[in-house]
């Protein structure tokens, strides 16, 4: 027994058949899609804007690079409060909360907690502190500043990180080092932060921000939090416009196309309610499974599945064999 | 009668009967089609795969030479050119695909599992591409990355998805996303040739 249809003998029964050559088709297409492509990758190229650095964002933004490093000090960073996959939301802890501010849900749910913390970041340590106990070890007054800020206590660090940041906000580079009015009020923070930018200038910092143990390393993702923490990458990416208020995910570098086939997925991020949601991400992403499931069920939906027979374009599909129906004597 | 049960019992000969009852090689490589295929609608469908195969073949070199060589080698750069356009082409020729597809209903007589792969063919290719974004190793990947992260990190992906990680990202893109794609299409195509082409709408079976 056949399903209805899947027989092709009994399905074209009373059809009109014409000689066709597949293969002499997909030969014709492969020459003539490789000759576009060719003349596309001739005459336009293709983007490859190359990658920032933590040593070009030392060169092109020191204050920001400084002011982003204290911040994570202090924890008032993405990542450092971030929440699952990278780190435990200290301040939702704190208040007893379920999910920390950086943790997306929908009510009572929030998967980005399910798996817990996988990808351990403490952004203080890796990103500041950790490259400074490295570098301390041929400075002995860095070691000395170390020392200091390490011995003191919790509100003392709090002290001195919050004037130094507060100071951040008048200082001006000379000599390729921040300059700030009243360096004492701040500890051992502006010796930190001054060897800090001098490593991150050579090039250092972007080593150490790999260690990891291992000699081989494909896992950026210590620099690339710590470079998103800052505001030159954003700045970069506005000035591309790649921001998520840009239509951002499906631009690219340059004057050339990007993921124009993420219009949709952009789509939500610049309408309300998603444009003010402190959860636009969960809500976007559920509302496009939605979507492609609606997509992948077409055939079983009544109402979607119908509108092809609505929206007349099938007959401009098939216009040749509907002129010729009506050619064909009625009998 | 033994010989019958050993017949009978035989899982290889079983496939095989399958394989000539549901896929003839009159269905596999017809050279007569109904007459109403020779619609401009029916391009889009060649036209993709032909894509597909220019982002394969782009794709192995650029693998082969590694994910540093195009950024300077200027033969290189010319490969990723190529991978970069057969990619926007594919896409736009998917889609159009697709979209023909859906305003002719090709769902019907029995071609809802076809029309399904198609449509897991497309959220794959977008899965696909999105890895080859993130392990382009330029300023775009790193963009994409840091700002694509928080998505996937809202579903709970993310501890085992990270787009910050060059390695995985690459390794996705080079080997299983390919072999995915690869698969379901060739499925696909097998669909297609098995049950045929459908007919036009108003001409079907009461």
């Amino acid at each position: 027994m056949r399903r209805r249809g899947l027989d092709q003998s009994d399905y074209y029964r009373g059809v009109r058949m014409a000689p066709y050559d597949l293969v002499k088709e997909l030969a014709i297409a492969l020459v003539a899609v490789l000759a576009v492509v060719l003349i596309l990758a001739g005459v336009l190229s293709s983007p490859d804007e190359p990658p920032v650095t933590i040593q070009s964002w030392a060169q092109h933004a020191p204050l920001d690079l400084v002011a982003t490093a204290t911040a994570e000090l202090q924890g008032q960073t993405i990542s450092s409060d971030y929440g699952p996959p990278y780190n435990i939301d200290r301040d939702a802890v704190d208040h007893d909360r379920p999910a920390g501010a950086s943790v997306q849900a929908f009510g009572p749910i929030a998967p980005q907690s399910w798996a817990g913390v996988h990808i351990p970041i403490t952004a203080a340590s890796s990103d500041v502190l950790h490259p400074l106990q490295l570098a301390s070890a041929s400075d002995p007054k860095l070691a000395q500043a170390l020392l200091r800020y390490r011995a003191a206590a919790r509100a003392q660090r709090s002290t001195w990180l919050s004037r130094y940041a507060a100071e951040l906000g008048h200082a001006h580079m000379a000599g390729g080092l921040p300059v700030i009015a009243d360096p004492a009020a701040a500890g051992p923070l502006p010796t930190m932060m001054a060897t800090l930018l001098l490593v991150a200038r050579s090039g250092g910092l972007d080593g150490l921000l790999l260690q990891s143990g291992h000699f081989y390393q494909t896992d950026y993702t210590g620099p690339l939090l710590f470079l998103g923490d800052g505001r030159y990458l954003p700045g970069l990416a506005h000035a591309q416009h790649l921001l998520g208020d840009q239509w951002g995910m499906m631009n690219e570098t340059g004057r050339y196309p990007g993921q124009a086939w993420l219009w949709l997925y952009t789509l939500w991020y610049q309408i309300p309610p998603y444009s003010t949601a402190s959860n636009a991400d969960l809500l976007v992403v559920l509302t496009m499974g939605v979507l492609s499931a609606l997509l992948l069920l077409v055939p079983f939906l009544p109402g979607l599945r119908d509108i092809p027979r609505w929206v007349p374009i099938y007959r401009l599909i098939w216009r040749e064999h509907y002129r010729e129906a009506r050619r064909r004597p009625r009998g | 009668m033994a010989e019958g049960r050993r017949a009978g019992g035989s899982w290889t000969r079983a496939l095989r009967r399958m394989i000539e009852r549901e896929l003839p090689t009159e269905h596999l490589l017809p050279d007569q089609e109904p007459a109403y295929v020779a619609s401009w609608v029916y391009v889009f469908g060649v036209v993709a795969i032909a894509a597909l195969v220019w982002v394969m073949v782009s794709g192995v070199v650029l693998a082969f030479f590694g994910p540093q060589w195009w950024h300077v080698s200027p033969q290189g750069h010319v490969v990723n050119s190529i991978h970069f356009w057969s990619v926007q082409l594919f896409f736009i020729f998917m889609v159009l695909h697709l979209w023909g597809q859906y305003f002719g209903a090709t769902w019907r007589d029995g071609r809802a599992t076809t029309w399904m792969v198609g449509v897991v063919v497309f959220l794959v290719s977008i899965g696909t591409a999105f890895t080859g974004y993130l392990a382009q190793q330029n300023f775009a990947s790193q963009w994409i990355a840091v700002n694509a992260k928080d998505a996937i990190n809202s579903t709970g992906a993310g501890a085992f998805f990270n787009v910050l990680n060059f390695g995985q990202m690459y390794g996705l893109h080079v080997m299983l996303l390919p072999i995915v794609i690869t698969t379901l299409v060739a499925v696909h195509l097998v669909q297609v040739r098995m049950r045929g082409v459908v007919k036009p709408i108003e001409t079907e079976p009461s």
